[in-house]
Order: structure tokens, then C-alpha cells, then sequence
């Protein structure tokens, strides 16, 4: 009786260690425990500048003076909000920086399309050779063409407009366009070539077989091209401002919240001061879109990188 | 009299019947095989011919169409944007900007640019500079030490995401997140209201402690390490896929066999998890190399650059003009690519394998 009880508390004991500890290194409750916390704290650490804007954002001028308010804003002040639409001139701004960004982001994703096809369908020589150039360039940041990238755009007759950035683009060599070449390149060499030949038996040309064939099953492909170069030329603020000039997109907007701000709320009158809260409102407004766009589409960013094939198949 | 009519006819007649002749042998001998060759290429395309399986290419160049050739043709039609592309926006530019920084250039109203050779002066002005050395050893100083930290923090992340556990998407979502919403005027707005670093770190000390401890040359690049730590860390977005997609990658029966061996997990780390997504580190370098160079600080070099271009003139004594912003943005290319090399050659080298006896 003795003997039995106590291997029954043994069996229990052993029973409690196998849900804490596990089997193996990787599935014990503890583990689980230490994980999540790690995972956690470290997401913490990493948005805790949106966090601290969205609080920030919110605060009344009394709670931005008080230290003893960090977290929690004693009143939730949308009147930042309001301020800031107005200095961000919000609704025509969003609609001609959508603009502007659909434009060159739709070029991108046809042109990087009809590239990445050439590349992925067909053998010619030097092909090589092309290809390595190809990737090269993304190696070379356009900062550092921008000297001569101004002259041949003012030889063109084309600077400062929206031109300056479409026709690189169109051209294959817009932003970060070798990364969106190499996605396209990687996805149509999976596209089995007998599907071309029987088309080309049928008597298609071969930018008929492209738009008929290939592009429609590529629609995966062109989604995260799309997403990710209206991200990136959205996000482009320097050579925006060099090349186009004026304040087209909205960050550029925001780059003059504060003199926008002065001529909107002359000095003297009600609400001249400009405080903290209603730039961070600002800032706030201005990754607003981006951050609709990326809660919709999230999974189609976080898988872009399986489809580079860099991980090599 | 009709005999005579006739003779006189034939008289007057004769001269015009001889010019006839002679006009219709000359229009048939010369003029009517160049109509007749005009004609032709009215009716026929002179640039371009399909005749028999052949090209024709100014109805002189003869191709013979092969299946192979046919492919090569469509395939440099495809890649042709490209190559234009490359041609116009990255090759010329690269070699003309090349050869502007060996030159004192400014914009000049009717010519377009005047241009003075100048030799190696722009570079020599660029090592004498009061403004720009500082920038640049502030730019050496933050990639050196950040770059690490970025590979680092990236491997350990997406270790602890690729564990087995519910709601993976969710994790992924959020460390992807700074790479969508992080533009330059964003970072500088949070940057200036002291958004960047943790106040744990900031209030601590540990600064100030390292500041007044250490050589300035390791102290200031380690503060500015510490006051923009977060967003260093928002590099770590598209690097943190990479080796999520590394890790995926990575065959499970490696792990069960070597716990059967009796592996520790250490073990699995140093010899299955780090080799196999070796290949990554140096195409996630590569990427945080190039994305960190991209971002243009206000008072910077590139940014310093854009200011002697746009406001440098020959009557202008504080800005030099279009040559020195080239050589400034070549010099900083060049310890970009410096920097991209000497990590990757760090990265990748290879322990000595340990000689076995069979």
C-alpha cells in the first residue's frame, strides 16, 4: 500500500514536470511562458514610438507639462486631431499624394512585369551579364546619381514633375525596381513554358501570350509589387523633393507642418502656440493611410520575401 | 500631194519622233527600274522583310530565322526597357557624375554647364572639410556599430517567432510594421520629440556614465547608438523575414536527429541554425547597408551634398556646386561599398576544417 502510494506521488510528480518542463527544450509550459513574455517585451520595445505618438497625440497642453502623465492622458483631446487636418490641408493632400503614388506605382508594377517575363521566358546572350547588372543597381542608392540624374532630367526638359519619377520607373529603374524585377523573375520562371508554346502553336503573339497568359496567373506577384512600391514611393522624401519639388505627398506636407502651421494660425491669435501634441497628431495623420493600407493587406507584405526566392528553391 | 503632205509632216515630225526615242530608251534603261524599285518599296516593307525564313533588314542585312534566334529577339524586346532604362538613368549618369567630380561646374543659364577641370581638388576639399569629415565619421560610427546589433536582434526575432505557438501572424505583423510606416519625415518628427529611445535607457545613466569614460571617438558614435536605438532597431524589419524564411526553410528531421545524438540547443544553434542561414546574413547586410545609407539626416552628407548643388554658383563663396556634390556623394558610395564588403568578408569567413583521419 506504502510502496503503491508513493509511486503514485512519483507518477503525479513526473506528470507535473512533463507539463512545465515538457518532453523536449520546446514545449513545456514554462517555455511557453518565457517565450510569449520575450516576444512581448520585445514588440514593446519596438513600437513603443508609435505608442508613445498615438498617447502623445492625445494629450491636453496640461498633460504634456505634467511628468506624472505617461501613459494615460487625463483627457482625450481630439481637438490635436482637428488642428492638425486643418494644417495638413488633409483631404486634398491624401487625394493628390494617392494620386501621384498610384501613377508611379502602377508603372512600376507593369514595367517590372514586362522585364522580369523577358528575363524569366526567354534565353539571349549576355542574359548573364544583365541579370547581374540587374541587381547591381540596387546596390547603388539614386542619392548618389542624383547630380548628373538633374542634369539629364532638366536635358529631357522634364524637371520638376511628376515625369522625373514615372520615367525611370517605366524604364526599370525606379525605386528599389530591382527587387520588384527579381520577384517577378522568380514567380515567372515557375510558369511552366509548355503553357506558352501551346499558346504560341495557336498563332498568339507573344505580348498577347504576356497579357493573356502569364500576367493573369502572376495577379499574387503583382499585388505585393504594387503594395510595396506605393509604400516605398509614398514613404521617398528626398528625391521627391529634389526631383519634383513642391509638397506632393503627404510626409513631404509634413516636412513643413511647422511654417504651414505659422501662416495658418497667425502670431497672437487663438491657438498660435504650437505644441507637441498637434505635430504628433500630424504625424500620426500622415502614416494613418499606410497604416489602413498594411492592417488590409498585411499578409500580403509579410510573405513578399518568400517570393524573392533568395532562400534559393 | 499627199505624198508631199506626208514628206513635209515626216520632216517636221522627225526631230520630236527622235527625242521620243531617246527619252523612251533612256526612261527604260534608268528611270523606270527606280520607280519600279519605288514602287516596290511602296508596296513592300523596306526596313523589314519576312521572305523564305529570312529576314530582310534594309532590304540588305538577310537573317536567317532560327528558333533560337526568334527567342533572343523577343527576349532583348522584353528586357529593351530595361536596357534603355540603364542606359539613361544609371550608366551615363554614373560615369558623367564621375566626371563631374573631377571638375568645378555650375549650372550656367544659356550653356547648360559650365565645367572647369579641376583634377582631385574636390576630393582634397573634401578631407579638409570642417562640415563634412564630422558627418562622416558620424556615418562610419553608426554603421559600424548598429549594423551587428541589426543582424543580431534580427536572428534572435525570428527564432523566437519561428517557435511553434499559436498566432505566429500576429508577431510578424508587428516587426514589419516600422519598415511601412517609417519615412524620413516621420523618423525626424519622433526623432525631435525623444520618441526613439527607451526612457528606462536614457534615464539611467548609462549614457553619461559611457560618455565620461570613454575616448570620444567610441564614446559619441555609442551615444548616438543609444539615442536612436529603436529606430536603428526598425532596420530589423525586412531582416527579421529574411530569416524567418531562413528558418522555414530548415529541415525538422535535422533537429530530431541530432536530439536523438543528444544535442543540446545551443548545440542546434551554433551547428544546424546559424550555418544554414549563413547565405542570408550577408543578403540581409547587404539590404540594411543600403536601406540605412538611404535615409538622408538634415545636416548630413548626402544632405550637405544636395545643398552645395543646388545653391553653389561661381560668385557663391560657402557652396561649391555640382563637381563637389559629386565627389561627396562618390566618397560616400565608396565607404558604403567598403563597409558592405568588410562586414560580409566578416560574416562569411570560414573556421579551418578540422583534418579527419578516415
Amino acid at each position: 500500500m506504502e510502496l503503491n502510494k508513493s509511486l503514485f506521488s512519483i507518477q503525479k510528480k513526473q506528470k507535473a514536470k512533463k507539463v512545465l518542463f515538457g518532453m523536449h527544450t520546446t514545449d513545456g509550459l514554462i517555455y511557453r511562458f518565457v517565450l510569449i513574455t520575450l516576444l512581448i517585451s520585445f514588440s514593446y520595445i519596438y513600437l513603443y514610438p508609435v505608442l508613445f505618438m498615438l498617447v502623445n497625440s492625445l494629450k491636453s497642453v496640461d498633460d504634456l507639462l505634467n511628468p506624472g502623465v505617461r501613459w494615460v492622458p487625463t483627457t482625450l483631446e481630439f481637438n490635436n486631431y482637428q488642428t492638425a487636418f486643418k494644417v495638413l490641408d488633409m483631404p486634398s493632400i491624401v487625394f493628390s499624394s494617392t494620386w501621384y503614388v498610384l501613377k508611379v506605382s502602377l508603372i512600376t508594377t507593369i514595367s517590372s512585369a514586362l522585364i522580369g517575363y523577358g528575363f524569366a521566358m526567354y534565353e539571349f546572350p549576355f542574359k548573364k551579364l544583365f541579370l547581374f547588372l540587374m541587381l547591381a543597381t540596387f546596390i547603388l542608392p539614386p542619392q548618389v546619381l542624383m547630380v548628373s540624374n538633374m542634369t539629364v532630367f532638366r536635358l529631357l526638359g522634364i524637371i520638376s514633375s511628376s515625369k522625373t519619377m514615372t520615367l525611370p520607373a517605366l524604364f526599370g529603374q525606379g525605386l528599389n525596381q530591382s527587387i520588384f524585377i527579381l520577384i517577378y523573375y522568380q514567380f515567372f520562371k515557375t510558369i511552366p513554358q509548355v503553357l506558352m508554346e501551346s499558346a504560341e502553336i495557336d498563332g498568339a503573339s507573344q505580348l498577347k501570350i504576356f497579357f493573356k497568359i502569364a500576367l493573369p496567373s502572376a495577379i499574387p506577384s503583382i499585388v505585393i509589387v504594387f503594395l510595396f512600391s506605393f509604400v516605398w514611393y509614398w514613404n521617398e522624401t528626398f528625391m521627391t523633393a529634389l526631383y519634383v519639388g513642391g509638397q506632393v505627398t503627404l510626409p513631404l506636407k509634413l516636412q513643413a507642418f511647422v511654417d504651414s502651421y505659422s501662416t495658418l494660425f497667425q502670431e497672437g491669435t487663438i491657438g498660435a502656440r504650437l505644441n507637441e501634441a498637434i505635430k504628433l497628431a500630424g504625424t500620426m495623420l500622415t502614416v494613418l493611410p499606410l497604416l489602413v493600407l498594411y492592417f488590409f493587406a498585411q499578409k500580403n507584405f509579410t510573405e513578399s520575401i518568400d517570393r524573392t526566392g533568395i532562400t534559393g528553391e | 500631194m499627199t505624198k508631199v503632205m506626208t514628206k513635209v509632216k515626216g520632216a517636221i515630225l522627225a526631230p520630236f519622233k527622235k527625242s521620243v526615242e531617246v527619252v523612251a530608251r533612256f526612261s527604260g534603261k534608268h528611270i523606270s527600274p527606280i520607280l519600279e524599285k519605288l514602287a516596290y518599296l511602296l508596296t513592300h516593307n523596306f526596313i523589314y522583310r519576312n521572305k523564305e525564313s529570312n529576314v530582310v533588314l534594309f532590304s540588305i542585312i538577310k537573317i536567317k530565322v532560327t528558333r533560337r534566334r526568334r527567342e533572343h529577339f523577343y527576349g532583348y524586346m522584353f528586357i529593351s526597357l530595361w536596357i534603355i532604362g540603364f542606359l539613361i538613368f544609371t550608366l551615363y549618369p554614373m560615369f558623367n557624375s564621375l566626371y563631374l567630380s573631377f571638375t568645378e561646374s555650375y549650372p550656367h543659364l544659356t550653356r547648360g554647364m559650365s565645367t572647369t577641370f579641376v583634377g582631385v581638388r574636390n576630393y582634397i576639399n573634401i578631407i579638409r572639410s570642417q562640415d563634412l569629415i564630422p558627418e562622416f565619421q558620424k556615418y562610419l560610427g553608426k554603421m559600424v556599430l548598429s549594423i551587428p546589433l541589426i543582424i543580431v536582434f534580427s536572428i534572435m526575432i525570428s527564432m523566437l517567432i519561428n517557435q511553434p505557438m499559436k498566432l505566429k501572424g500576429i508577431w510578424r505583423t508587428i516587426f514589419f510594421m516600422p519598415v511601412i510606416i517609417s519615412s524620413g519625415p516621420v523618423i525626424l518628427e519622433l526623432t525631435q520629440q525623444d520618441a526613439v529611445s527607451l526612457p528606462s535607457i536614457s534615464e539611467s545613466g548609462a549614457i553619461g556614465f559611457i560618455v565620461n569614460n570613454l575616448g570620444s571617438w567610441i564614446a559619441n558614435p555609442l551615444e548616438a547608438l543609444f539615442n536612436s536605438l529603436l529606430l536603428i532597431l526598425w532596420y530589423a524589419g525586412v531582416p527579421i523575414l529574411i530569416f524567418l524564411a531562413g528558418l522555414q526553410k530548415i529541415d525538422t528531421s535535422i533537429y530530431e536527429a541530432a536530439s536523438i545524438d543528444g544535442a543540446s540547443p545551443w548545440d542546434n544553434f551554433w551547428k544546424i541554425t546559424l550555418p544554414s542561414i549563413k547565405p542570408l546574413i550577408s543578403v540581409a547586410i547587404i539590404y540594411v547597408v543600403v536601406s540605412m545609407s538611404l535615409y538622408v539626416e538634415p545636416g548630413g552628407v548626402l544632405d550637405q551634398a544636395k545643398m552645395h548643388m543646388l545653391n553653389g554658383g561661381s560668385d557663391s563663396a560657402l557652396y561649391f556646386g555640382y563637381g563637389y556634390a559629386a565627389a561627396i556623394s562618390w566618397v560616400y558610395f565608396i565607404l558604403m561599398l567598403a563597409l558592405m564588403g568588410i562586414f560580409i568578408g566578416v560574416t562569411s569567413i570560414r573556421r579551418k576544417k578540422v583534418k579527419r583521419w578516415n
